[in-house]
């Protein structure tokens, strides 16, 4: 965890940890892990609430909980930039960590492999290794999703490629 | 060709047009009818060669196999026509699959089985096998129309869909099972499995795959800065499977601070890519055609041109159930294995004359067997030749909460934490 903000770290520390080790085909135990995965959701959910720091909505598309959908979104120069968000649980989940996918900005960036998975390979795939299976869902939002945000949102629109939804319109109406 | 035929249909519906005799246009008709055909056929491309019923050894300029067949006149290959019989399922048809893919047509393979479910791409173009008028076509359509124009007398099966989720892997792993190209084939309906993808949590998912299905299979990787790669031999129970061991990379060789790794995730060579699809297909032959020695590791490094080998015995700690019961298995089956083993050498032994080896063994030398169980430690896929490192850390256990919690939590509703998550959505 050496070069990681002190923020991101605490908040770290703050998700519960996941105990069971089960993944969408072992039946009764995914439950199990289902169950841990969504309270350690629910708790970071409400400390980014309470610390003002809200940034994502994700909630299951479907009953087994295999299929995942929401928003997330990134404040850059006081404007918010949200994006869908989409992810499967793999078969062989937690041994692998989920493929977090922004299907808007599939093409944008280098920093993404097709179908708009942000690419994870350094910063984070080797903590979620290291770490499995007490990290879930919530982690990989948290080490992955929010610091790939972060690197990528300034770039994208400092580049041109993404554009705030306000300007997109003034500059249709215009 | 083709606007010459249209001109022609236009010339002749003219002609109907024109004559006042009605007699005459029951033979226009059927002329236009023929033109029509050769449309169709001109359409459909340039002739394939007809398929053939047996594989011959004839050396003439029309015979396919000839060149092939030449491997048992040679004494390399026993019966080189059993290549007919093997089914091989590749998935990820990319830089290496594709290659792979190809070079086992051309060998007159019985079956092929592609998985992918990505589209051509202009950016994969500095790559083997792909044409730029195949963008936008998905992998294994674009396979298909290749391989089969190349060799018809290969049985393709293409799967067009991502094996890592719940769904598709279920599809995967029943399409493996199917029987129906050679009904009384032993085990699944293939003889290996080849695994060509371009990341973990699909390698991961054929592993499972493999382990649950007691599936020998390789697997096979270019590194994602192109300079290096590898093949490995998986035998469920017998090697270590993907998931013994955090997956192994050839070490770059030189400084891995002057690599650049910013800006791109991943470059890609065809030289690199056809070298390992290369090594992966030789492997492959020797396996099926029980040639040589089959690699059970083989890395490539170009920069150095160093090439690694080593084997790997499975973990006893291993992470996957399946990889376990499959090490139980064949720990079960050695009796068996060592009595077939004796009865080979016994056989072998008649042939050669009766006399011992050493008259005397003054120092009571002795061979003894290293293969056993007391090797079978975890230690031992720990030490990695020169040359390899670990892409991924193990998953650390000194930080094992205490799980007393959990039975208390344990018994909370499942739709109860839905709602608490979804009114926090809200």
């Amino acid at each position: 965890m050496e070069g990681w903000d002190p923020n991101t770290k605490s908040t770290l520390t703050q998700i519960p940890l996941l105990t069971t080790k089960a993944g969408p085909r072992d039946g009764a135990v995914w439950t199990q892990r289902l169950k841990e995965e969504y309270k350690s959701l629910i708790a970071y959910t409400q400390m980014n609430k309470s610390n003002d720091n809200d940034w994502f909505r994700i909630s299951a598309s479907n009953p087994e909980g295999t299929r995942w959908t929401g928003k997330c979104w990134y404040v850059h120069n006081l404007l918010k930039y949200e994006f869908d968000l989409q992810f499967d649980i793999p078969v062989t989940y937690p041994s692998t960590a989920p493929e977090l996918e922004l299907p808007q900005l599939d093409g944008k960036t280098q920093k993404m492999y097709r179908g708009g998975k942000i690419c994870l390979t350094v910063h984070f795939k080797p903590l979620w290794a290291k770490n499995c299976p007490r990290f879930g869902i919530a982690h990989a939002l948290c080490l992955g999703l929010a610091p790939w945000l972060a690197a990528e949102v300034p770039i994208l629109v400092d580049s041109g490629m993404i554009k705030h939804k306000d300007d997109a319109t003034t500059s249709t109406e215009t | 060709m083709e606007v010459e035929l249209k001109e022609m249909l236009h010339d002749l519906e003219s002609l109907k047009q024109s004559l006042p005799d009605p007699s005459h246009r029951a033979s226009i008709d059927k002329l236009r009818l023929r033109v029509e055909q050769l449309t169709s056929l001109e359409k459909s491309g340039p002739a394939q060669r007809l398929k053939v019923k047996d594989m011959s050894a004839e050396v003439v300029d029309s015979n396919p196999y000839s060149r092939l067949m030449a491997l048992q006149r040679m004494g390399i290959v026993e019966n080189y026509e059993r290549i007919r019989e093997f089914s091989v399922a590749i998935v990820g048809i990319g830089g290496v699959g594709s290659v792979a893919a190809e070079m086992l047509t051309r060998c007159g393979i019985g079956r092929l089985l592609l998985y992918d479910y990505d589209k051509v791409e202009l950016a994969n173009m500095n790559r083997l096998f792909f044409r730029p008028e195949q963008v936008n076509m998905t992998k294994t359509d674009a396979a298909v129309q290749t391989l089969s124009d190349i060799n018809p007398d290969v049985v393709l099966e293409s799967y067009t869909m991502n094996i890592t989720t719940v769904q598709g892997f279920e599809t995967f792993v029943s399409s493996l099972k199917n029987k129906s190209f050679r009904p009384n084939k032993e085990g699944s309906g293939v003889d290996l499995v080849l695994s060509c993808v371009d990341n973990y949590e699909a390698r991961m998912a054929v592993n499972q795959a493999c382990n649950e299905m007691n599936q020998t299979w390789m697997e096979s990787g270019v590194s994602e800065d192109a300079v290096s790669g590898h093949i490995q031999l998986l035998i469920p129970g017998e090697t270590a499977c993907f998931a013994c061991a955090p997956p192994l990379v050839v070490a770059s060789g030189i400084d891995e601070r002057t690599l650049k790794r910013e800006g791109v995730c991943a470059a890609s060579l065809p030289t690199t890519m056809g070298v390992v699809a290369g090594l992966l297909v030789q492997n492959t032959l020797k396996f099926l055609l029980n040639f040589g020695q089959v690699s059970p590791y083989l890395g490539y490094n170009s920069l150095k041109d160093y090439f690694p080998t080593m084997e790997m015995k499975p973990n006893p700690q291993c992470s996957n159930v399946a990889c376990l019961e499959r090490q139980q298995e064949y720990i079960v089956a050695k009796p068996a294995r060592d009595a077939a083993l004796k009865a080979k050498m016994e056989a072998e032994a008649l042939l050669v004359p009766d006399c011992p080896l050493h008259a005397d063994n003054e120092w009571s030398i002795s061979v003894v067997d290293d293969s056993g169980l007391d090797s079978m430690d975890a230690a031992s896929s720990d030490t990695l030749p020169e040359g390899l490192v670990r892409e991924l850390p193990s998953a650390d256990k000194s930080q094992e909460l205490p799980t007393s919690e959990a039975p208390l939590t344990s018994n909370d509703d499942l739709e109860d934490l839905r709602r608490q998550l979804e009114a926090l959505n809200s």
